[in-house]
């Protein structure tokens, strides 16, 4: 394996507001996003010769790269946009360095942006696989399959999984950018109606309008940058890929093989972190992720968080902004963007204290696909 | 009245399914080559990339691997039966097929055992469902 730990790092991070934002195209918030980390990294945009994006979710396109790079006004000389799903905002990440590493480009936005409130939302209703038959409809169909199996051999109920959305929350209401920020009791938790049983409201994200981006650059290139980089020391991905039907295992996660080789990669273990951003879409996938990550054992998932050690405050500071689950259901961007401000100490009210390592997960499908970044502050570890 | 909700999408590859659905008694594709089933029917074995099968019965028993309990519809031809659940079950002979339990929601458990039942949804498609034993 070639480690290019240290090597490459994130200079700039942007986002827009999230929630609805009504006559705003994918594109174009993906423009406003990239603008903005310009902005913050203090780099001409001109400078940028890769663009790599996650295509929006609510409505697949072709060359969706190619038309937001005319809309920043500059010719790539990379560009694609990679079918990972929500895995592919990191996989992005990693695609630009491994361009970098190849020597053909050498400063990437890599962006996600999405319009499903004021668009479509049909994306999110529509049938799972070839079983809407029996009912299967919605992301949310396969989530909830692997939940019950899990609180079923684990002996866990909903309740359980309930200090990961309460803790989303503390964190979001810190975050004036965040689009659910009223503080949430474990009664309201439990109060929120059923969506797919075991999942309840509170369990689920929300679809939001809005678009992240992020700068990637090699660590010479940095030096005469005005921001702090923070170096990239570890990428995964692992991917159960079947579907909910025929995959052979659902409580053992991609995030295993990803997770593994990131943190190799960075020559650390779960004891070395200091906080994560995990891809929480459903209030299962983080508990999940933690366990295959080696956080805890197979099975422990929810006794690990129940301490509240991913609360402000907490041993393991996790999803800082508030996640999908209270920031904005945006699929996985705006996680490695707060893994970056955090790391950088720029978070003011949620900042945490110790930042020195942070590992960012994203996911996709129904747990389909998967992927990691080890973020330091530090170029060596 | 007539059936409302969505009904298979029938191919070459899972038509002889369906059809032993259809006749109530079930059949699945068993690669001549590698000798294991697969589910759901696709034109190559998943195992060896085969494209020589035979259909043979199956028992039709199995246990449910998992379920849920869909309370939000999605669909205007599934208003009426929220909540409903659906489950994926794990035939005795290995694969697993998507389907509902019948009988009360709150009594289903994952690892129980269930046995198929046919519903004859339109004159041209059965569903196969389980039901508890
Ligand atoms: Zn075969």
């Amino acid at each position: 394996m070639i480690n290019i730990a240290g090597k490459y790092c994130i200079v700039g991070v942007g986002n827009t507001k999230y929630g609805k934002l009504p006559g705003r195209s994918p594109e174009s918030l993906c423009v406003e996003a990239i603008r903005n980390a310009c902005l913050d990294a203090g780099l001409d945009k001109n400078t940028i010769d890769a663009v790599v994006t996650k295509e929006p979710t609510s409505a697949p396109s072709h060359l969706f790269s190619t038309r937001v790079a005319q809309q920043i006004g500059v010719i790539p000389k990379v560009t694609t946009t990679l079918d990972q799903a929500g895995a592919s905002n990191i996989g992005g990440v990693a695609y630009a360095m491994m361009m970098m590493e190849l020597g053909l480009c050498t400063v990437a936005a890599v962006a996600f942006g999405d319009n499903p409130i004021t668009g479509s939302r049909a994306t999110y209703s529509r049938p799972s696989g070839e079983w809407a038959p029996y009912g299967l409809f919605a992301a949310v169909s396969g989530y909830a399959l692997t939940a019950q199996r899990y609180l079923q051999l684990y002996d866990k109920k909903n309740k359980d999984m309930a200090p990961w959305p309460l803790g989303d929350r503390k964190w979001a209401a810190m975050n004036p950018n965040a689009c659910y920020q009223k503080p949430m009791t474990l009664a309201d938790h439990q109060a929120s109606r059923w969506v797919v049983e075991p999942l309840h409201l509170f369990d689920c994200t929300s679809i939001q309008d809005g678009a992240a981006a992020v700068l990637v650059t090699s660590v010479e290139r940095a030096r005469d940058l005005k921001s702090k980089p923070i170096y990239v020391h570890g990428y995964g991905q692992g991917h159960i890929a079947w579907d909910i039907q025929t995959r052979p295992e659902y409580l053992v996660t991609g995030a295993k093989y990803s997770g593994e080789q990131a943190f190799k990669q960075a020559g650390i273990t779960a004891k070395d972190v200091d906080f994560c951003e995990l891809y929480d879409c459903f209030s299962i996938v983080p508990i999940l992720t933690l366990e295959d990550y080696g956080f805890c054992k197979k099975g422990e998932g929810c006794d690990f968080i129940a301490d509240n050690k991913t609360h402000p405050g907490g041993a393991l500071p996790c999803n800082t902004s508030g996640g999908l689950l209270s920031e904005t259901g945006m699929p996985g961007m705006q996680l490695i963007v707060e893994g970056v401000r955090q790391a950088r100490g720029e978070c003011g009210q949620r900042q945490i204290p110790k930042h020195r390592i942070g590992v960012v997960s994203n996911q996709g499908g129904q747990l389909h696909t998967h992927s990691t970044l080890v973020l330091s502050t530090e170029a060596k570890l | 009245m007539s059936y409302e909700k969505p009904l298979p999408t029938i191919t070459p590859a899972n038509r002889p399914f369906w059809d032993s659905v259809k006749a109530h008694k079930m059949q699945l594709p068993k690669c001549k080559k590698c000798n294991k089933f697969h589910a759901p029917p696709r034109e190559f074995c998943p195992h060896c990339l085969s494209e020589e099968f035979e259909w043979k019965a199956v028992s039709g028993r199995g246990e449910v691997y998992s379920f849920a309990v869909m309370h939000q519809s999605y669909n205007k031809a599934f208003d009426k039966d929220v909540p409903y659940n659906y489950a994926v079950v794990q035939l005795d002979e290995g694969p697993r097929l998507v389907s509902n339990v019948l009988g009360p929601n709150d009594q289903i458990r994952v690892g129980e055992k269930v046995e198929v039942v046919y519903d004859d949804v339109t004159p041209e498609i059965t569903l196969h469902r389980f039901k508890r034993v």
